[in-house]
């Protein structure tokens, strides 16, 4: 059984179909790409996957549970996590504690009020930190990071309540090319070693034909393509929606 | 009532919502660009009453010199406000949020006793509308013939505005920055002159409110803080920034108003209720529901966040040794005060007003800093914890250890219910929204004699024998201030305390790392009300008594003032805020007459030089110096 | 200005904030004075004059047991909780003998209870509420004006002679308006049976709906209106009054009016007609009256207005009180209060044994327009022991202390 069934979803704003009739499946352990030129639909896609936008239509299943009409933080409960777009962290918190927050969390201790915070998941936190690279900034305020690492910082703590599914809104935008690579191996290395599902949009084509394993496209709310990166390459609607816009993936 | 009455009567509410379309337009208008929530607007209502009744006693006596003297009013006021806003506020725009505030209430304090200064403590009446003095007769009724003009200005300025905003590049402008501050900047458009245009424009608007009403009230000095109250009501209801909002929301409050009037005593289940009485109350209560179930006003839409001015606070770091020296050492210092009392006998009694201020601004604090919930009615819950306790002694004859500990509990349920309300809102509307429940219980507990006294109050409301000498207060209230901070600390330091700034900083993040944002707020708001509460039944003890001045506006905006004052970013900034604003109150006014005017320059004057608080600004200069100390000898080195 | 400002900037205010005052102060007795100057500057300002004259006066002739009287005066900022704070300061630093003063009702009863507590000498000056005397009076208050009641009590017997049967209530929403209409109807209920109260507005002090008000009055077709209103509410309610034509034919009871404070605002459009109590400055010709009336307008250029009268008496009051006890200790004090009598510009008064109220009386009279302006007429002055219930009713109102 597929990890996330997404059956026949609609959303319209105002009377313009953002997202039109789109189904498709994601297995376990597969790093799924979708693309689309801007306004095809992601966002609005990725923001109805973690209960920030309810579909008027469809529903979304993660292994057999309904997500639609569920709350961003119920459906995190299920073994969602998620990054930005434009990356969402605590600002005023130390690079730790954003990590601590989300295992304090997991837990559900968030309304202790007395033990001090700091002397929770220390170690954990900073065994997480680590994978991304982190540890050595961990006493560092968010608000003062480079934006390549807050991004990192967010992937830590989308993974650190072990999701099955993990919603990646364009991670390495505003990255340099090498940081680029490195944060999608990393990616990559989780999936197969903790056989994580991950959905992401991305802009730049050579991250995305290296290391997706399968790629959708979209283009005004509706699926045009699914496939490996051969079948997208040469499949004539994704050349149709990209030309016509004055675009190709060598060129993107 | 007859159907001509009432028909008469919604007339008259028709006056009342054009004045307060007139005042509550420009406050729209300049929060809606420059996002200051100003506080002085009120104030230029009122110099645009005095200013006209100066200008119409001169030159009012023919119709032409009458209205040419109130467009002249409206002109001064208006070059007042340009000449305040390139004076003082383009210093404030970069400074955090709300701290525009200070320097508004600032100019409220100043404005007003500069009003006292030129024109004196009595009310002047001015003369009435020349070819307007007369009424004319509308079903029966005699109705002032100026009232009608009044109906007709109304919606007239709403016409001028719409077509100012929609047909001119202007209006364009305006309606842009409305929307994105920083767009309209990027554009190449002078942001400043625009600021300064809409500013003037705005208090034009409230001097030509103020203006038109020469010939209806008298000026006099409560003008200003009785308009800018209704003001923001207005305001809020309608949607901020929308002028046609601020419109429908004058006539829906006008005419609620006029309706209690107009039923006078009404008989419910045999009991008799006069209706009047309900005007005292009338706006809050239509603020708070209208806010319940639009969430934006009438016609108003989601706030964009303001991007500029949130600049970020730095993580809450454990004290440095010296830091926790030296307050072991102040809190030393407090311990031995009681051994000079022959020396400073006034020392602990204005101490204990301290420490209840302290207490009390900590807990606003920690709602308006860390919670990032900016609550305009703290005072609630400092009156609730306040009549908890006073009531339970004396009418309930609990002893006084008892209803200290029982009487904040009161608070608690009070912060219950308006927090579980105010968390579904956010910004200005969320301030508003704590304001109104505030509003709501000060209005209760005026007119509820048989159980709050009314307006006068509890008195006899004394602590137990064993506390009764200055000293033992003092010990009493001194401990109590200190356990409250240090626990507020502490909690800010633990998990919840984590998660209100985490829920402050991104509630998008927040909620996709599975946090309950509502309950983190909700959490705040009760906690903060609970000490505020505390605050509230230590005052009773202190005073003997509470009274509805003491849980009113003024109070909330006190806690603002102090809070702000101390800097909100910062755990010891409302302590200090605190402290000195309460003791520049107290000293201030021993000096002069005119110590409103005094204590607002120094509230502005601290508002210029530290823009990010007292303490704020000082911790930014330390880190600065830190920071640049290395930097400055490793130069040296590389020069030799 | 500059001076506070510089004062306050190298810390000066910071030592006269705590430091207890010089010692010079031995050769003075010290009064404290509270009130709410900046709030009701209009009322407190004339008010300052009277005391300010009276303790001139006092001292030039040599002051009080050889000594000269000092007041040292606070703002409460209308609050009594800031009352009980500047009272505190002046009884811990200054080291006053007494405290007089107050204004609204709050604070008056605070220091009323204040001075139970701290077991010291309260003259209560303006406050009206009859609670200062009655449910919460106590040994150690006193008070010189004439109270709600008795102010009520004065306007009973024309009230009575008209024999109107409808009544229109106005008044401000809070406990003066509501005690003097309480009192309005009870008494004139008992001394005219079947009266009707057909309306009553309770208006939001400082805010009133002054259209809406006068026509929800007008429409209840009472034949009498009896007004508490006072300050910019009694101006507006007055203007948009006389414009509807709600006065035409009806007979106006109003409590103030007459008190130039209220009345000279309003200029040519004073109502004419009103039975009023006030004080008509310029008629009264009583040598006491023309003595204190020359000297207040010799010194400040000014006519005097009811607060003058009621600063002044107040400094009276305390300087005929401590020669009297002959010593300032408060036991002394409260034994000299009981009784004590004096003369004032009104005449002599009496400081009542049974309610620690002084028989202070005021004028009552009717409205009328002289030379574009609004004076009193037909006055009489009433003194106020004319004008109390019954001593049974007050001792069973008063606390056992």
């Amino acid at each position: 059984m597929s990890l996330l069934t997404i059956n026949n979803i609609n959303k319209a704003f105002g009377g313009v179909k953002a997202i039109n009739n789109v189904s498709f499946e994601l297995p376990r352990g597969q790093l799924l790409a979708l693309l689309g030129p801007n306004g095809a639909g992601k966002s609005t896609c990725f923001n109805m996957l973690n209960g920030q936008l309810k579909p008027d239509s469809g529903s979304i299943k993660l292994e057999g549970v309904e997500l639609v009409g569920r709350h961003p933080r119920q459906i995190w409960n299920e073994g969602v996590g998620r990054t930005f777009q434009i990356s969402a962290t605590f600002g005023s918190l130390t690079v730790l504690e954003n990590l601590q927050m989300v295992l304090l969390s997991r837990d559900k201790k968030l309304f202790r009020l007395w033990t001090p915070a700091a002397s929770y998941y220390k170690e954990e936190a900073l065994v997480l930190l680590d994978q991304v690279g982190m540890a050595d900034q961990a006493d560092r305020a968010c608000s003062v990071l480079a934006y390549g690492d807050v991004k990192r910082v967010e992937l830590a703590m989308a993974l650190a309540h072990d999701p099955k599914l993990l919603l990646m809104d364009e991670p390495t935008a505003g990255m340099a090319p090498k940081e680029r690579n490195q944060l999608v191996m990393l990616v990559k290395k989780m999936v197969i070693d903790r056989n994580l599902s991950v959905l992401f949009t991305e802009h730049s084509m050579d991250v995305v034909f290296e290391h997706a394993d399968r790629m959708i496209v979209f283009a005004r709310g509706e699926l045009i393509a699914d496939g490996g990166a051969e079948d997208i390459r040469n499949d004539p609607k994704v050349r149709e929606v990209y030309f016509g816009s004055g675009k190709s993936f060598e060129a993107a | 009532m007859t159907l001509s009455g009432l028909l008469v009567q919604l007339l008259n509410g028709l006056v009342d919502a054009s004045s307060l379309f007139l005042v509550a337009s420009g406050l729209s208008l300049i929060f809606g660009v420059t996002r200051i929530m100003n506080f002085a607007h009120g104030s230029f209502y009122m110099l645009g009453v005095y200013v006209a009744y100066t200008f119409v006693s001169h030159m009012g006596e023919s119709v032409g010199g009458f209205w040419v003297a109130i467009i002249l009013s409206s002109l001064m006021v208006a070059l007042l406000g340009a000449l305040i806003e390139i004076v003082i506020l383009r210093r404030v725009y970069r400074a955090p949020e709300l701290f525009q505030l200070l320097a508004t209430f600032s100019l409220v304090l100043i404005l007003q006793d500069l009003a006292l200064f030129i024109w004196g403590p009595e009310d002047l009446f001015g003369p009435r509308a020349p070819g307007l003095t007369g009424s004319i007769e509308i079903l029966g009724r005699n109705f002032p013939q100026y009232n009608l003009v009044m109906i007709v200005i109304g919606p007239a300025v709403l016409g001028i505005l719409w077509l100012l905003l929609n047909k001119t590049r202007w209006g364009v402008l305006i309606r842009a920055a409305t929307q994105d501050r920083e767009m309209v900047s990027t554009l190449g458009v002078n942001q400043a002159w625009l600021f300064t245009s809409v500013f003037a424009l705005g208090c034009f608007l409230a001097g030509l409110g103020g203006a038109l009403q020469e010939p209806r009230i008298p000026a006099n000095l409560a003008l200003d803080l009785e308009s800018i109250g209704t003001a923001f009501v207005v305001v809020v209801v309608g949607g901020m920034g929308s002028i046609p909002g601020a419109f429908l929301a004058a006539l829906l409050i006008a005419e609620v108003k006029a309706l209690c009037i107009a039923l006078g005593t009404i008989h419910i289940f045999g009991i008799d209720f006069p209706m009047s009485k309900m005007t005292l109350v009338a706006e809050f209560l239509i603020m708070a529901i209208i806010l319940v179930i639009r969430p934006w006003g009438l016609l108003g839409k989601p706030q964009a966040t303001a991007r500029n001015d949130h600049s970020a606070e730095p993580p809450l770091r454990p004290s440095l040794p010296i830091f926790k020296w030296c307050t072991a050492a102040l809190v030393l210092a407090l311990v031995l005060v009681p051994v000079f009392e022959e020396t400073f006998p006034y020392a602990q009694i204005i101490l204990v007003e301290i420490f209840i201020a302290v207490l009390f601004a900590a807990s606003l604090h920690f709602v308006m800093g860390p919670g990032g919930m900016h609550s305009f009615g703290h005072a609630a819950y400092f009156g609730l914890g306040a009549y908890g306790a006073a009531i339970l002694v004396v009418t309930w004859k609990l002893p006084m250890e008892l209803a200290l500990i029982a009487g904040p509990l009161l608070a608690v349920l009070g912060a219950l219910v308006f927090g579980w309300f105010s968390v579904r809102l956010s910004g200005v509307y969320l301030a508003m929204l704590t304001f109104a429940f505030a509003q709501i219980v000060w209005s209760i507990v005026y007119q509820w004699d048989d159980v709050t006294g009314g307006s006068n109050g509890i008195f006899g409301v004394w602590p137990s024998d064993w506390l009764s000498s200055t000293t033992a207060l003092y010990y009493l209230t001194l401990s109590i201030m200190l356990a409250g901070i240090l626990i507020l600390r502490r909690i800010l330091f633990a998990p919840f305390g984590l998660a209100i700034r985490a829920a402050r900083d991104s509630s998008l993040r927040a909620d996709a790392i599975g946090v309950d944002v509502k309950r983190v707020q909700w959490v705040a708001f009760v906690v903060a009300g609970l000490f505020g509460g505390i605050a509230g039944a230590v005052y009773v003890f202190s005073k003997g008594g509470i009274s509805p001045e003491a849980i009113g506006v003024g109070r909330s905006i006190d806690g603002l003032v102090m809070v702000l004052l101390g800097g909100v970013q910062t755990l010891f900034g409302p302590i200090v805020g605190a402290s000195i604003f309460t003791w520049l109150h107290d000293s201030v006014a021993r000096e002069t007459d005119y110590w409103k005017a005094v204590l607002g320059m120094i509230i502005l004057l601290i508002v210029l030089i530290f823009p990010a608080g007292i303490v704020g600004t000082l911790s930014h200069l330390w880190q600065w110096i830190k920071h640049h100390r290395p930097l400055q000898t490793k130069k040296v080195e590389a020069s030799k | 200005m500059s001076k506070v400002l510089y004062k306050l900037l190298i810390g000066g205010v910071l030592a006269s904030s705590f430091v207890a005052s010089a010692s010079w102060a031995a050769d003075t007795i010290k009064i404290g004075e509270v009130n709410s100057y900046k709030a009701m500057s209009a009322f407190l300002g004339p008010y300052k004059k009277g005391w300010e004259m009276g303790l001139d006066e006092i001292n030039s002739q040599g002051g009080v047991l050889g000594k000269n009287l000092e007041v040292i005066y606070r703002d409460d900022n209308a609050n009594p909780g800031d009352a009980i704070r500047v009272a505190e300061e002046l009884r811990t630093r200054e080291k006053v003998s007494m405290i007089f003063g107050g204004f609204l009702s709050h604070t008056g009863l605070a220091l009323t209870d204040y001075a139970k507590r701290r077991k010291m000498i309260y003259l209560a000056a303006e406050p009206l509420t009859d609670k200062i005397v009655w449910e919460n009076g106590n040994d150690y208050t006193f008070r010189l004006r004439p109270s709600t009641y008795m102010q009520v009590a004065m306007l009973i017997p024309d009230a009575v002679k008209l024999n109107k049967k409808r009544w229109g209530l106005v008044y401000p929403n809070y406990e003066y308006g509501q005690s003097a209409v309480a009192t309005f109807m009870q008494l004139l209920s008992k001394a005219q049976p079947g009266v009707e109260f057909v309306v009553e507005q309770a208006t939001p002090l400082g805010k009133i709906d002054a259209g809406s008000v006068v026509q929800a009055l007008d429409d209840a077709k009472p034949d009498a209106i009896f007004n508490v209103l006072f300050g910019a509410d009694l101006g507006k309610f007055v203007r948009e009054g006389n414009t509807r034509g709600l006065f035409a034919g009806k007979e106006v009871f109003s409590l103030l009016t007459g008190e130039p404070e209220y009345l000279d605002p309003m200029g040519a459009e004073a109502p004419e007609g009103w039975y009023v109590t006030g004080y008509p400055w310029n008629k009264i010709d009583t040598p006491e009256h023309n003595a204190f009336k020359t000297a207040y307008e010799a010194k400040y250029g000014e006519y005097p207005r009811a607060g003058s009268i009621v600063g002044y008496t107040s400094i009276k009051t305390i300087a005929a009180l401590i020669k009297k006890a002959g010593s300032t200790d408060t036991d002394d004090l409260i034994k000299a209060f009981s009784g004590l009598s004096h003369n004032t510009p009104f005449g002599p008064i009496t400081y009542r044994s049974q309610d620690n109220q002084s028989t202070f009386g005021a004028f009552v009279g009717q409205t009328a327009l002289v030379d574009g302006k609004g004076e009193m007429v037909n006055f009489r002055y009433v003194d106020g022991a004319d004008v109390q219930p019954s001593d049974e009713e007050v001792a069973a109102m008063r606390p056992a202390n």
